[in-house]
């Protein structure tokens, strides 16, 4: 970055939109107000992070209909769970390492086994604060993935978080939103995109390299191919929302072709997404090498998002560097023996 | 094994208070006398626990909770919430009592496909709220019933049945703090101190001791009384049905293996072995005892 002045840390939740950026303020909060006006068994809670999950958007406009439960993320989604038990729809919300790591049983046994409607909703996943590991939930799909019944969203920006809300109360059973929160970017308006659970969505076709991306790394994904379509590699962006369940059609038909493919994430490469569609593809007998983007799997730094985002191979440049060294390494060996004369697709 | 003994039928309340305890006692005598032919079938298992808290559980289904046996999803009806999953023998002969299931239904028990599995699951038994068995869950769930409750304006209580070995569980404590933050006096707690857990005394596993003022200071409104005394858990459940501001608690003494002489003097176990032969002994000092 600068050579001079060094980045700072900043606020715990620092914003990883770009300058300049088009961005929606709290998305989560508003739409939960949306929803909330339709539906009157929508309630909120949270663990004395109200302020910091978007929940205050709720708690100011419903104050009869938000229910703080302190710094006690057992009891938050025990609660959520009696609540959803006598007819509610509940929303909490925390930070998703609260809501994975220390909270866990509670989420798998009160919540999820019995099937019950309540929308955890879990902020900072992955690398979205400078704070370090107490704070980044580089884990929390790999925990949450073994846990029958749940469903799980990783949405890219406000749009996907403005229609995922309703989506998510509509579905009978609970679930886990990534949240993004603050100053959210807007990105999937320019595209012909709708949000539909467990479907994944092709954003941008192209003949050369699929990146199969979710979350905020789709906003990269979509950044990284503007930037290849410079250099000549044509690149097609699969957004996969829904880590679970995981629309494994989409991912076959994108796998199935002598394309690269590359998977990102904002998750540690263990347990993730790219895992994911490893697996997928293996199951499958689809032979694809897959190409991660993912964190390592270590206890991250503290310091500035932009630094730690380069340091971790999650910023535009460091996908734009990683595909390009990919496919300029390695363009025969991801071929499969479907195609065992492979059509001149490439330039 | 003899034949499981049947529930009377609906109980009428403009009985005298005599009536009303002999009564409760009747029904804990059943509820004792069926948990021990569940024992038997399985040979083993958590029968002293059952013992020790039949009392508690003819109290609660006999003469608390409004239910339809009918109609298990009542919107309207109280929750009784079983934390302690293991306790689900003595649960299922109060819900044969209740009516709730069939009391022929109870030789399944801890069987292949039967709806009463070791331990208590909501998914498998009707009148089963929550599945216990991980501890310190019940009365988190219970909060968050009851503050649901209160916010649709449904009147029904919310009774969560913990162990004083979930005192251990740092969750329960967390949901005793919301209970009295949100003022929640449609939450009834309460605990079967039977001083013992799986590795033995709680004196000597972690000390929880003293229990009616931990509950105090964390803002519940307590009531200790020993939890095989019919008369003194009816006093104690009235007069806590008339408290209002805070939740209360019920704290329950209460002895494992309480109505079989040859259990409670046993050592004490939190997996009690029974030997084949001693199911009959126990079932005749039970009678012995028996009200009359």
């Amino acid at each position: 970055m600068n050579s001079g002045k060094k980045l700072t840390t900043s606020a715990m939740i620092a914003s990883f939109a770009d300058p300049g950026q088009r961005t929606a303020s709290a998305p989560f909060g508003h739409a939960l107000n949306r929803l909330a006006e339709e539906r009157p068994e929508i309630v909120g809670l949270s663990a004395d992070l109200a302020k910091y999950t978007d929940m205050h958007v709720f708690r100011d406009a419903h104050p009869d209909r938000f229910f703080q439960m302190g710094m006690a993320e057992q009891t938050l989604l025990g609660a959520a769970a009696g609540m959803a038990e006598v007819g509610l729809v509940p929303f909490a919300s925390t930070y998703s390492v609260f809501a994975t790591r220390r909270a866990y049983d509670f989420l798998c046994l009160d919540i999820a086994e019995p099937g019950l409607n309540v929308n955890v909703v879990g902020a900072l996943p992955g690398l979205t604060t400078g704070y370090g590991p107490s704070h980044q939930a580089t884990e929390d799909l790999a925990i949450l993935r073994g846990c029958p019944n749940l469903t799980i969203v990783d949405p890219c920006d406000s749009v996907d978080i403005e229609q995922a809300v309703p989506a998510l109360a509509a579905a009978p059973g609970p679930t886990y939103l990534r949240l993004l929160r603050g100053a959210v970017p807007t990105v999937l308006d320019e595209y012909d995109y709708r949000f539909e659970l467990g479907k994944a969505a092709e954003l941008r076709t192209g003949r050369d390299v699929v990146l199969i991306s979710t979350g905020l790394m789709t906003m990269r994904a979509l950044q990284a191919a503007t930037r290849l379509e410079a250099d000549h590699v044509d690149v097609a962006v699969l957004h996969v929302p829904t880590i679970k369940p995981l629309d494994t059609e989409a991912i076959l038909r994108a796998a199935r072709t002598d394309r690269l493919v590359v998977t990102l994430e904002n998750h540690t490469v263990v347990g993730g997404l790219s895992e994911s569609v490893a697996s997928t593809l293996a199951f499958a007998g689809v032979p694809t090498r897959v190409v991660p983007i993912a964190l390592p799997d270590e206890f991250l730094a503290a310091g500035a998002l932009p630094t730690l985002h380069d340091r971790y191979g999650l910023s535009t440049d460091a996908i734009v560097a990683k595909v390009k060294a990919e496919f300029a390494d390695a363009p025969h060996a991801r071929r499969g023996p479907w195609l065992a004369e492979p059509a001149p697709a490439t330039a | 094994m003899t034949s499981l003994t049947t529930p009377l039928t609906a109980a009428p309340h403009t009985q005298g208070p005599h009536d009303r305890i002999e009564r409760i006692r009747g029904a804990a005598y059943r509820i004792r006398r069926n948990a021990l032919d569940m024992g038997e079938v399985q040979g083993q298992g958590y029968i002293g626990q059952a013992l020790g808290v039949a009392d508690i559980l003819a109290l609660v289904y006999t003469d608390q909770l409004r239910y339809r046996p009918e109609d298990p999803h009542w919107p309207d009806r109280d929750r009784f919430l079983l934390s302690i999953g293991h306790y689900a023998i003595a649960l299922y002969a109060a819900l044969a009592e209740a009516g709730i299931i069939p009391a022929e239904e109870l030789a399944t028990y801890g069987s292949d496909d039967s709806r009463l599995p070791m331990s208590g699951m909501a998914s498998y038994t009707p009148g089963m709220e929550i599945s216990g068995g991980s501890l310190g869950h019940g009365l988190g769930v219970a909060t968050g019933m009851a503050l649901g409750l209160r916010h649709l304006g449904n009147p029904a209580r919310v009774i969560n049945l913990l162990s004083d070995g979930e005192l251990d569980e740092g969750s329960t404590w967390e949901a005793a703090m919301a209970c009295a933050h949100h003022g929640l006096d449609n939450v009834t707690a309460i605990v079967d101190v039977n001083a013992l857990q799986a590795d033995g005394p709680t004196a000597g596993v972690l000390r929880t001791e003293p229990v009616t003022d931990k509950w105090t200071a964390f803002g519940w409104h307590a009531v200790r009384v020993d939890g095989n005394d019919v008369g003194a858990l009816v006093a104690a459940a009235d007069e806590i049905r008339e408290h209002r501001g805070s939740p209360s608690v019920l704290i329950c003494d209460t002895r494992i293996g309480c109505g079989v002489p040859l259990l409670e003097t046993r050592e004490k176990a939190h997996f009690m072995r029974v030997d084949a032969h001693e199911w009959q002994i126990a079932r005749d000092q039970l009678q012995e005892g028996a009200p009359r």
